[in-house]
């Protein structure tokens, strides 16, 4: 056997082994849209990537860019992760859906996972949350709370998602109090907690004394605790910190579940694209721990709803309901079904502002 | 629309309490800009005032020795942009922004033990009767104490730069760093010490964001607040009276935007959420119609051997 051709076969052997090692460990990525330490959203998701770090040990290598932009920077920042050689990818916000299918198109080897979204691909997954099942059972606890019969709302983008929200809120909160009236400050972005402040003071100046937010710090929560008898809800995350007063509740997300079987299917080779919408039957969405602060008989009676939702016995879009121009959405008894709630672009009756176009 | 339900006294006490953090940091970028450098690291400076402030705060117990913590960490990062650019002679506008990013980053590693944390109240300042006076009383004197420090400054910038013969040095080395230096003044010295100043000022407006605006620490809290100081001193035309102007406008059409949002107001969201970038620019843009123009050595690199 001649030298080069021992060289050869040990470098080739080497190149192997070196492939094999590679191959067991799965490279696991995640695009944020905030800093992991936002105390909402982006937390949540960071808690979803440790849980899979600790679920699967040595056998998997997360990696994770904060902080990106929703837009053309997105793009670059997914392809850098997919460059790296990640095997899966999140993306974790709305405004990351068309870089993705993008950057995914170029890497068919790849799997990726883009979270609210509703574009898919062969080798892109859509995964997203009922958030709107605790709305409702938020705009039932605001309702019944609420003294001032204003309850303000700090919203992101008129996206779907953020407008289901709303609706679902509103729909409950009028149930339970026919005089109630829902102000909308658009904030026109997820994370800045300065103007999400600016904007809980200015609607608790305009005698709002509930405070809801689709938006990820937990600045709102500061702004209400300053001010009196005003409440919250923590958003994405429990926001515990700010227990038992102003924040009585809280929508958690709960990713970790998800991710884990997502990383454990592409390991075993069996990931297949897929749209998924869990809600809290599943237990992708929780509701936080309702304080004192909330009456007893109000509390029992958001607990009962809960339950409802998670059995399927009730479903929080059920007629009759009336879209905002009057004219008719829903039946008496009837349900509303995932298509037109996915793409929902308009109010319900009742709400007197106007979606952003 | 129910405009009824803006109440204005709350609205132009609110209006002053958004133009704080952005009226400390342009104050001192103003100085250090009249010397004759462009410090690109206001954003920087900011966020790691509003980390040092809120954790020296929380630590302590102490707003007040908290702001002063504020004041040393962005005259701290400050300095660290004075060596790169009065002793090693480097590029102004890179080592801005290199600041930037690294005050970004500083910030997020010093605030990892603080988030979810409360800071201790900033208390009002109590102003015996004055604070009982109908709507004057809400609007103008009943706030914390660092609101009237950043007023008072706005005073005290304007008569140093106008009526000292320290400001007319200052002034001297940044029109013509040259001429400045063949009288014999300590061009270098005189900027490190604008530079510090300008840092201490920017920390200042960060700790007001984390300490009475939000209260929290968040990662990257400032978003952008830094920026909009800057562009300010440059439609104030390097003026403090007009920065003032320009905060108050800023922070008060920020305040009115949400506000009119709030009510209902029958204006699309999407002009409400520019408007207070458009109207600040626009006034000042008006406004410096007369002859000002940036101090002359702006931007030069000075050494005493050219």
């Amino acid at each position: 056997m001649s030298v080069t051709r021992l060289l050869t076969s040990a470098a080739l052997a080497l190149g192997l082994a070196s492939a094999a090692l590679a191959q067991d460990k799965t490279k696991v990525g995640f695009i944020y849209v905030g800093p992991i330490g936002d105390g909402g959203w982006t937390y949540e998701h960071d808690k979803g990537r440790l849980a899979v770090e600790e679920h699967f040990g040595d056998a998997v290598e997360t990696v994770y860019q904060e902080s990106v932009p929703e837009g053309a920077d997105a793009e670059r920042a997914i392809t850098q992760m997919a460059l790296q050689g990640a095997d899966l990818i999140f993306t974790t916000s709305f405004g990351f859906m068309d870089p993705t299918l993008s950057v995914a198109d170029k890497f068919p080897d790849v799997k990726f996972e883009h979270a609210t979204g509703y574009k898919a691909a062969p080798n892109v997954s859509t995964y997203s949350a009922r958030f709107y099942e605790g709305r409702a059972i938020q705009g039932h606890i605001a309702g019944k709370m609420t003294t001032s019969n204003i309850v303000g709302y700090i919203a992101s983008y008129p996206i779907p998602e953020v407008i289901r929200g709303i609706n679902a809120a509103y729909i409950h909160a009028r149930k339970v109090n026919p005089e109630v009236e829902f102000k909308i400050i658009w904030a026109y972005t997820w994370f800045d907690p300065a103007k999400e402040a600016d904007a809980a003071t200015a609607l608790i100046e305009q005698g709002a004394d509930v405070i809801l937010q689709h938006t990820d710090s937990t600045a709102p929560q500061a702004a209400a605790e300053k001010a009196e008898g005003v409440i919250t809800f923590g958003q994405a995350s429990d926001m515990a910190e700010y227990k038992p007063r102003p924040r009585v509740s809280s929508i958690i997300d709960n990713w970790a579940p998800y991710y884990i079987a997502r990383t454990q299917a592409v390991m075993d080779g069996t990931w297949e694209s897929q749209q998924i919408w869990h809600g809290i039957d599943e237990g992708m969405v929780e509701i936080g721990e309702i304080t004192d602060a909330v009456p007893a008989d109000v509390k029992a009676e958001a607990l009962a709803m809960k339950e409802a939702i998670a059995t399927g016995e009730y479903h929080v879009f059920t007629g009759p309901l009336k879209k905002q121009d009057g004219s008719d959405w829903l039946a008496e008894g009837e349900t509303a079904d995932d298509e037109t709630l996915l793409g929902i672009d308009f109010y319900v009756e009742g709400l007197t502002a106007e979606i952003p176009q | 629309m129910s405009l009824s339900s803006i109440d204005a006294t709350l609205l132009l006490a609110s209006l002053i309490v958004a133009a704080t953090p952005i009226l400390l940091a342009a104050l001192g970028e103003l100085v250090v800009e009249r010397a004759g450098v462009l410090n690109l690291g206001v954003e920087g400076m900011m966020i790691t005032g509003a980390i040092c402030g809120f954790a020296i705060a929380v630590q302590t117990g102490s707003p007040l020795v908290g702001f002063v913590a504020a004041a040393a960490g962005g005259a701290a990062l400050a300095l660290l942009f004075a060596l790169l650019t009065q002793v090693a002679l480097a590029n102004q506008v890179a080592s801005g922004l290199a600041l930037t990013l690294f005050g970004l980053g500083l910030s997020a590693l010093l605030g990892q033990g603080y988030v979810g944390i409360k800071p201790p109240p900033t208390a009002r300042l109590d102003l015996g009767p004055l604070s009982d006076l109908p709507f004057v009383g809400r609007v103008l004197f009943s706030h914390d104490p660092v609101v009237y420090v950043a007023l008072a400054l706005v005073g005290a910038v304007w008569a140093f730069l106008k009526y000292s013969r320290a400001g007319l040095i200052l002034r001297a080395v940044g029109e013509n760093h040259d001429a400045a230096h063949a009288l014999g003044y300590k061009v270098v010295r005189v900027r490190i010490l604008a530079i510090l100043f300008g840092g201490a000022c920017a920390g200042l407006g960060g700790a007001y964001i984390s300490l009475v605006r939000v209260p929290q620490w968040t990662e990257g809290m400032t978003s952008g607040a830094g920026w909009i100081a800057l562009a300010l001193v440059v439609f104030a035309s390097w003026k403090a009276g007009r920065v003032l102007l320009g905060a108050w406008l800023f922070g008060g059409v920020t305040v009115l935007q949400l506000n009119l949002q709030a009510a209902g107001a029958a204006i699309p969201v999407e002009y409400l959420s520019m408007s207070p970038y458009l109207i600040t620019i626009v006034v000042l843009v008006i406004m410096s119609f007369d002859k000002s123009r940036a101090p002359g050595s702006l931007g030069r690199i000075f050494h005493a051997s050219q």
